[in-house]
């Protein structure tokens, strides 16, 4: 037999304390990882995620955040590609019809001292602002994708047309982002649904202020007058019938992220 | 020296240290991703075989129910993205010791394993007397495990391009788009599990001697009986000399 240096004869004894060895490291790694997976799921909960979980949760935001551009955009598609009705999913926040009477947006933004600066807006205000439509795939953070075409104004251009984002009122464009807030929440008219969305993403191209499906005006379920399209992040932050835009610096408080999910939702 | 009053028994260095590190790591791992994944997967659960008139969904309520999947969906994301690090650095160093400590020569498969590991299949079916040589890997193991590992680095490139399809919309669209990316995703997780009960099977019947050199790395023989053991020799050295 060959591969003598593979081979050895050794004492009896000393092979039992070897094997015994061996086994109770394998009883270690096996336990100890059942341990701290046992630990994990006993731990107590961050906006409703276990805490070491919501701890790496943040770090991969972190990592994407480090590794991506936010301003990466969607892969988009022809117009007929899209589906014809599009998947309604998740009423909160679209459930009375009341909130489509004499709509309003609520726009808080900060004037030149810092201080806050409530506008009113109608319809006629955002439709007033360029028209643009995307066609993308639609992501549910269930799984799910549909291709869709929506219309509306670029969230960037309406936050710049009314300074709405600065910390002191300042005027911004996509090139020139200085002084802004970190990042942008939004509720529903009924405020029973909420999201918070980092600025950068807020001002992605693609990020739609939306009132069309299809070239129509949105179904009432799709968040009929006035809803959000984040092509860049899963469907749970494109919130409908908007109500109040806000900016903050800390993370505005958001729906699902309170419910275990991470805060970006970034695809 | 031993001396010849003392019980003595001859062992055969297996597996070395690394991968039985990796190896058993691995399991409670992939045991963690495969359940986290599965409550992923219960919010959109749009999978099923189709035999004639049979449908096989997967999975049927009672078994949603008996391993309490349904509404889990923020639960299984965060497991399954805390643990895809552990799993993907496991799996990664696993490989990368392979190539380097040159041990993947006893694992890849040779020229001939494909028709050898028909064999090894048709000996194991008991269709064949004569049984193929085992060496460290026979055949067939050497095409399994070898199909098993590019199918773990699948399962990563699979799964960024489900988690990042957009940042990584090039890697999606490689793999055939978001849609069939998740799918080729869930058919490994299938085939993983078909190889673990596979695998199972096949430890069990190679009995305790087999199962104890994953742990303890060594084969064993006693000395008195002779037993033998099949070392394969390295192909350029003659044994004649």
């Amino acid at each position: 037999m060959s591969n003598s240096e593979e081979q050895k004869v050794i004492k009896k004894r000393n092979w039992l304390i070897t094997k015994w060895l061996s086994f109770a490291a394998l009883f270690i790694i096996l336990g100890g990882i059942s341990i701290i997976v046992y630990s994990i799921d006993n731990s107590f909960t961050d906006s409703g995620a276990k805490v070491p979980l919501r701890k790496v949760l943040n770090f991969n935001e972190l990592i994407n955040n480090k590794l991506f551009s936010v301003n990466k955009l969607a892969p988009e598609y022809q117009k007929s590609e899209a589906v014809k009705i599009a998947k309604v999913n998740g009423g909160y926040g679209v459930e009375d019809p009341d909130d489509t009477t004499d709509y309003v947006l609520i726009l808080i933004r900060r004037d030149t001292q810092g201080k806050s600066d409530t506008v009113y807006l109608d319809m006629e205000d955002i439709k007033a602002l360029p028209y643009k439509e995307v066609t993308f795939n639609f992501k549910c953070i269930e799984g799910w994708s549909q291709i869709t075409n929506w219309g509306g104004v670029s969230l960037g251009t309406f936050l710049a047309h009314y300074n709405a984002g600065s910390r002191l009122g300042e005027s911004f464009s996509k090139d020139q982002q200085t002084n802004l807030f970190k990042y942008c929440g939004l509720t529903t008219v009924d405020e029973q649904y909420y999201v918070g969305i980092d600025m950068p993403s807020c001002l992605q191209e693609q990020t739609l202020l939306c009132y069309n499906l299809n070239g129509k005006k949105l179904p009432f379920d799709q968040g009929y007058p006035l809803r959000l399209i984040v092509p860049t992040k899963y469907g749970i932050k494109s919130i409908k019938r908007i109500g109040t835009i806000f900016f903050s610096d800390s993370k505005p408080k958001d729906f699902w992220y309170n419910k275990g999910y991470d805060y970006d939702a970034a695809l | 020296m031993i001396s010849s009053q003392e019980e003595t028994v001859l062992i055969t260095k297996k597996h070395s240290l690394a991968v039985r590190w990796f190896h058993w790591v691995n399991f409670p791992l992939l045991t963690v991703m495969i359940w986290s994944g599965m409550l992923i997967y219960w919010a959109n659960d749009e999978y099923y075989i189709q035999l004639g008139s049979l449908t096989l969904k997967f999975f049927p309520q009672w078994f949603y129910k008996a391993l309490n999947i349904p509404f889990r969906l923020s639960v299984g994301m965060a497991w399954h993205f805390t643990f895809m690090w552990f799993f993907a650095i496991n799996g990664v160093g696993y490989f990368i010791y392979l190539i380097l400590s040159r041990e993947y020569k006893s694992l890849f498969p040779k020229r001939n394993s494909l028709i050898g590991s028909l064999q090894v299949t048709l000996y194991d079916f008991g269709l064949k007397k004569t049984k193929p040589i085992q060496g460290k890997y026979n055949d067939a193991q050497r095409v399994i495990y070898t199909v098993i590992i590019l199918l773990g680095g699948l399962m990563l490139l699979t799964g960024l391009a489900i988690y990042k399809p957009i940042q990584q919309s090039w890697l999606t669209t490689s793999l055939g788009g978001y849609v069939a990316a998740r799918l080729e995703h869930f058919i490994i997780t299938i085939i993983f599990v078909a190889f673990f009960v596979v695998h199972i099977a096949q430890v069990v019947k190679a009995g305790w001697r087999n199962f104890q050199s994953m742990v303890t790395g060594v084969d064993i023989a006693d000395t008195e009986t002779q037993e033998t053991i099949v070392v394969e020799l390295p192909k350029n050295i003659n044994p004649t000399i």
